[in-house]
C-alpha cells in the first residue's frame, strides 16, 4: 500500500506532459509554417497571373509580342511526350516489377538490381538529360554527315521514309527522344511502386489460388495484379506528374522553347480528321513543354514576361493538381473496397 | 494398368466389435515412406500414412509437429517454397503426385484445400466461387451460374447469399468467409479436400457449422483435417492420425486412437500432458 501511496496515477503522466505539449506545438509548427509557404507560393502565381492567365493563352502559340503569346505548344507538346512516356515506361516499369516480385529468385544479382533501383530513383534527372542526349538525340554520333557510318563506309544515312512519314536520324530533339528520356527517368520509381504494390498483396491470395489449380500466370494474371493495380496506377501517376514538372533534362536534350506549329501538325480534332497521318509523324516531330516556356519567359527581363510564366506555372499547377486528384481517388476507393 | 485400390491393410484394426466402415473404404491418397525436407530442416521421416476415401481422417500433433507440412505434400503446396525436396511417394489412386508426367494443375484441381486464415479474393462472391472453373475453362454462363449455386449449397452458404451474389466477398463474417473458401474449393469439383485447421479462427458457432458441412462433406468428398483441437478431432474425423517431430506415431479409427491408444506418447498429447 505505502508504495503505492506516493506515486498517484495522475503523477504517473505529470512528468511527461510539458514535454508532450512541446513536441506537439514543434510538430504543428512544422506543418503551419509548409502550409504558409504553400498559400504564398501559390497566391504569388495567382496574384502574378492575373490578367495573362485565359483562354488566349491556351490556345496561342508563343509570340514576340507577350499579349499574343500563349502555352498552346507546350501542351500539346507535354501531351505528347506524356502519353509516349506513359506507354513505354508501365508496360516495362510493371512486367519489371512482376519480375522481380513473382519470378526472380533470390540470388546474387536479383538483391544487387534491387538495391540499385533504389539508387536510381535518386539519380539527378540532368544526368538522364545527358544519357538522353547521347543515345536519343544524337545516337552516339552513328548516323549523319561526318558520323561513324559515313567516315568509316561512306553511309550517310540521315533520314527514313514510311509512307510519307519522315524519321531524321539521328533521332534529334523530337518527341520520341524526350519520351523516351523521362521514360529512363520514370522508370525506377514506377518499377519501386509497382513492386511494393505487388508485395502488399497478402502471400495467402496467391496460395489460394494455386491451391484451386490455378497456373502461375492465372494467379498474378487474375488475383495478384488486380488487386495490385490500385497501388501501382497510384505510383504511375505521382511519378508522371514528376515527369511533367521535369526541366532540366529537357533543356539538356536541347528541346526549342520556341516551336510554332503541333507535332504532327494536329492542333485541332479537325486537323485529325483532315489528315490522320500526322499521328504517326508527331513522334518524330519536333515539340516544346510547358516548362520549358515557362523556364524562357522567366529567363526574359521584361515585365509582361513574368505574368506568362506565372501564368505557365498556374497552368502546370493545375495539371498536377488534376493528377493527384486522381491519384488520391484511387487509393481512397482501393482502401474502401479492397480489405485483407 | 492401372492400379486397383487397395484395402488398407493398417486401418483394419483389431477391435473386438466388427467395425464395417474401417474396411470397406479403399484407399484414396496415401503416402508411403515419405521424408520431407525444407533445406537441410528435415520436416517428414519416413511417413506411410493411407488415407480412406469418402472419410475424414484428422491430422492431430503439437505445434511443428509436421501435420501441415504432411497436408500440403497431399496437392504439392510444399512445391511454392524455394529449397525444399522430398523422398518417398505420395500416391493418389495408387499414381505418384510427384511423378514427372505429373500436371501440379490438374493434381491441384482433384485435390482442393481449404486454409485455416479465410482468404477470399476481393472480388465479388459469385466471382470468388467461379474462380476455380473459370480457370479450368468453363465460359458458359449458365453452366457458371449452376455450378456457383450447387457449390454454395454444398457449403451450407447459399441461404446466406444467394440474394447478393454481387456483393463484395469482404463484407461477409469470418464464418462465412471460410465457408465461402469451401465453397470456392467445391466449385473445382475436387475428390480429396485438405483443411488445414479450417475453424481455429472462428467463434464456437461458427466452428460448429463448419463441423456439420465437414459431416455432411464426407457423403461424396474425401477430407484430411489438420486440427489441434482434440474434441474437434474426436466429433468429425472417422480416422486419426497423431504427429510428433516429423514422425508418424500412431494411427486409426478415431474411437479407438482416444480410447485406447497404444502408444505412450500419443495417450500424453491426447490427455493434455504435453502440447
Amino acid at each position: 500500500m505505502s508504495k503505492l501511496d506516493h506515486s498517484s496515477p495522475s503523477d504517473l503522466f505529470q512528468s511527461g506532459k510539458k514535454e508532450t505539449r512541446l513536441f506537439a506545438y514543434l510538430c504543428a509548427a512544422a506543418t503551419w509554417s509548409s502550409a504558409a509557404i504553400l498559400v504564398i507560393l501559390l497566391s504569388a502565381v495567382a496574384f502574378k497571373s492575373w490578367g495573362w492567365f485565359d483562354w488566349q493563352f491556351l490556345t496561342s502559340y508563343d509570340s514576340r509580342r507577350p499579349e499574343k503569346a500563349g502555352v498552346f505548344a507546350g501542351l500539346i507538346g507535354t501531351f505528347w511526350m506524356i502519353s509516349f512516356t506513359i506507354l513505354f515506361s508501365v508496360p516495362i516499369g510493371v512486367g519489371a516489377a512482376i519480375y522481380l516480385e513473382e519470378y526472380a529468385k533470390d540470388n546474387w544479382l536479383s538483391r544487387l538490381i534491387r538495391v540499385n533501383l533504389s539508387n536510381l530513383a535518386g539519380v539527378p534527372s540532368i544526368v538522364y538529360g545527358i544519357l538522353g542526349v547521347t543515345l536519343f538525340v544524337r545516337m552516339f554520333g552513328v548516323f549523319g554527315e561526318g558520323g561513324h557510318l559515313d567516315s568509316f563506309i561512306g553511309w550517310k544515312v540521315e533520314e527514313l521514309n514510311f509512307w510519307g512519314i519522315s524519321i531524321s536520324l539521328p533521332l534529334g530533339e523530337v518527341v520520341l527522344a524526350g519520351a523516351m528520356t523521362m521514360t529512363l527517368l520514370v522508370l525506377p520509381v514506377i518499377i519501386i511502386a509497382s513492386q511494393e504494390a505487388l508485395r502488399g498483396v497478402p502471400p495467402s491470395i496467391r496460395h489460394a489460388s494455386l491451391a484451386l489449380g490455378a497456373s502461375k500466370w492465372q494467379t498474378i494474371r487474375h488475383q495478384v495484379l488486380p488487386a495490385a493495380i490500385p497501388g501501382i496506377m497510384t505510383g504511375v501517376i505521382l511519378s508522371i506528374s514528376r515527369a511533367i514538372g521535369e526541366t532540366a533534362p529537357l533543356i539538356c536534350l536541347g528541346i526549342a522553347a520556341y516551336v510554332p506549329f503541333a507535332p504532327g501538325g494536329i492542333d485541332s480534332p479537325s486537323a485529325l480528321i483532315e489528315h490522320p497521318e500526322g499521328m504517326l509523324q508527331a513522334p518524330f516531330d519536333y515539340f516544346t513543354v510547358i516548362p520549358i516556356q515557362i523556364y524562357n519567359w522567366a529567363l526574359d527581363h521584361r515585365e509582361a514576361y513574368k505574368g506568362l510564366a506565372a501564368a505557365g506555372i498556374a497552368v502546370l499547377l493545375l495539371m498536377l493538381l488534376f493528377l493527384n486528384g486522381i491519384a488520391i481517388t484511387i487509393r481512397n476507393y482501393s482502401n474502401r473496397h479492397i480489405r485483407w | 494398368m492401372p492400379e486397383l485400390p487397395s484395402i488398407t491393410p493398417e486401418l483394419q484394426i483389431e477391435c473386438e466389435q466388427p467395425q464395417p466402415v474401417v474396411a470397406t473404404h479403399a484407399t484414396k491418397i496415401e503416402s508411403r515412406h515419405l521424408d520431407f525436407f525444407y533445406g537441410d530442416n528435415q520436416a517428414l521421416f519416413d511417413v506411410s500414412l493411407a488415407v480412406p476415401e469418402r472419410s475424414v481422417t484428422a491430422l492431430i500433433g503439437p505445434s511443428g509437429c509436421g501435420k501441415s507440412t504432411f497436408l500440403r505434400t497431399l496437392n504439392r503446396m510444399n512445391d511454392i517454397i524455394e529449397g525444399t525436396r522430398h523422398a518417398g511417394e505420395v500416391l493418389l489412386e495408387g499414381r505418384d503426385v510427384y511423378g514427372k508426367k505429373v500436371d501440379v494443375v490438374a493434381l491441384r484441381k482433384r485435390v482442393g484445400m481449404v486454409f485455416q486464415k479465410s482468404t477470399p479474393f476481393p472480388k465479388s462472391i459469385y466471382e470468388n466461387v467461379a474462380y476455380g472453373p473459370r480457370i479450368h475453362g468453363v465460359k458458359d454462363r449458365k453452366k457458371l451460374d449452376e455450378i456457383v449455386e450447387k457449390s454454395l449449397h454444398r457449403a451450407a452458404l447459399w441461404k446466406e447469399v444467394s440474394h447478393r451474389l454481387k456483393d463484395s466477398a469482404m463484407a461477409l463474417s469470418g464464418g462465412q468467409q471460410q465457408r465461402l473458401c469451401i465453397a470456392r474449393a467445391l466449385a473445382t469439383d475436387p475428390e480429396v479436400l485438405l483443411m488445414d485447421e479450417p475453424a481455429s479462427a472462428l467463434d464456437p458457432a461458427s466452428t460448429a457449422r463448419i463441423e456439420e458441412l465437414i459431416f455432411e462433406l464426407k457423403e461424396k468428398y474425401t477430407i484430411v483435417i489438420v486440427t489441434h483441437n482434440m474434441q474437434q478431432a474426436s466429433r468429425v474425423s472417422d480416422y486419426t492420425a497423431f504427429f510428433y517431430e516429423g514422425k508418424l506415431i500412431e494411427r486409426g479409427g478415431t474411437e479407438e486412437l482416444f480410447r485406447t491408444p497404444e502408444k505412450q506418447q500419443t495417450q500424453d498429447y491426447i490427455t493434455g500432458r504435453f502440447g
